[in-house]
């Protein structure tokens, strides 16, 4: 019926969040697009390597008149405190994506554990958005 | 120690080669994570592949460098580097003879970037808006329900924000 192609996500920087999240999480660049009749608004949309139909977009946060300061600023700060939403990631050996990501410098505030549902851990991108690296249990296994 | 098929080892430099394209990787560096001589690990990527590891290698970053020429703005150069290539000169041969067009007529041949984007109606309307926000109609109003980001106190005509709608 309908498939989930975008999603959204708030960054600080969008050339650290790029860097982050192409050169650390190993992320392909899906767009990057500025567009002068939007005020220089940049497009920046990434996925993981072989979803070509999902993307996250990466998003800076607006100034007025596209959101007023005090949203914005509330925005901020939502992020700052970890509160701006989650992506959730499965991977089929969370270990060996645990160490391959901390290798290349990925901050992990969780490491892998086991949990009734898989084995989970948890990062950071640089703005605070939080991330779950999650190896799923199979459900029959449960 | 249990036992490890070959091709275990070889699909370790294919994944490195799948993952860290973007690096200055060359096939020194492939054979390394399969820990096989280079020579050895030529021949040997060859037959579990069919292909030469330059040669895939090479493939992945061009294709890697063709989404970016249709999905992105970035420059020709800048997207030679993005993707671990160091030569403009070399990726710009390599590129035509894969794909028969040179970077710059393989990107011309496709929509805009920013169509092939399909940056979604509501960041249009986000973003194109126009930016003066004082109307001839507003002169009287208080200053105080300005939110003071108007730059242009003689109003902006119909016109303008037709031609603003338009762009988006």
């Amino acid at each position: 019926m309908y498939r989930i192609a975008t999603a959204q996500i708030w960054v600080h920087d969008q050339d650290e969040a790029l860097e982050f999240y192409t050169q650390k999480l190993g992320m392909e660049v899906h767009s990057d697009v500025t567009v002068p009749e939007m005020g220089n608004f940049r497009w920046l949309t990434v996925g993981p390597p072989g979803q070509e139909d999902v993307s996250i977009v990466l998003m800076a946060i607006p100034s007025p008149p596209v959101m007023d300061a005090e949203t914005a600023e509330q925005v901020k700060t939502l992020m700052a405190k970890g509160f701006a939403g989650t992506v959730f990631l499965t991977t089929d050996d969370v270990q060996a994506s645990y160490e391959e990501l901390k290798k290349r410098g990925v901050e992990f505030v969780e490491e892998p554990e086991e949990r009734p549902y898989g084995i989970d851990s948890a990062f950071r991108d640089p703005s605070g958005n939080n991330f779950r690296l999650t190896e799923v249990r199979e459900t029959a296994n449960v | 120690m249990a036992f490890v098929p070959s091709d275990r080892h070889l699909l370790r430099a294919k994944d490195l080669a799948d993952a860290r394209y973007f690096e200055p990787l060359r096939v020194d560096d492939l054979a390394r994570a399969a820990k096989l001589s280079r020579a050895h690990f030529s021949r040997e990527f060859r037959r579990a592949f069919g292909e030469s590891p330059h040669a895939y290698l090479l493939t992945r970053r061009l294709e890697r460098a063709a989404a970016l020429l249709r999905g992105t703005d970035r420059s020709v150069a800048e997207i030679c580097f993005s993707v671990g290539l160091q030569s403009v000169g070399s990726f710009t041969t390599s590129f035509t003879r894969t794909y028969g067009v040179s970077p710059t007529a393989y990107r011309a041949s496709f929509p805009p970037a920013s169509r092939h984007a399909l940056i979604p109606t509501c960041v249009w309307r986000a973003y194109a808006r126009p930016q003066r926000r004082t109307f001839r109609e507003d002169n009287g109003a208080r200053r105080s329900d300005d939110d003071g980001h108007s730059l242009d106190q003689g109003g902006f005509d119909v016109q303008d924000r037709h031609r603003a709608n338009l762009g988006a």
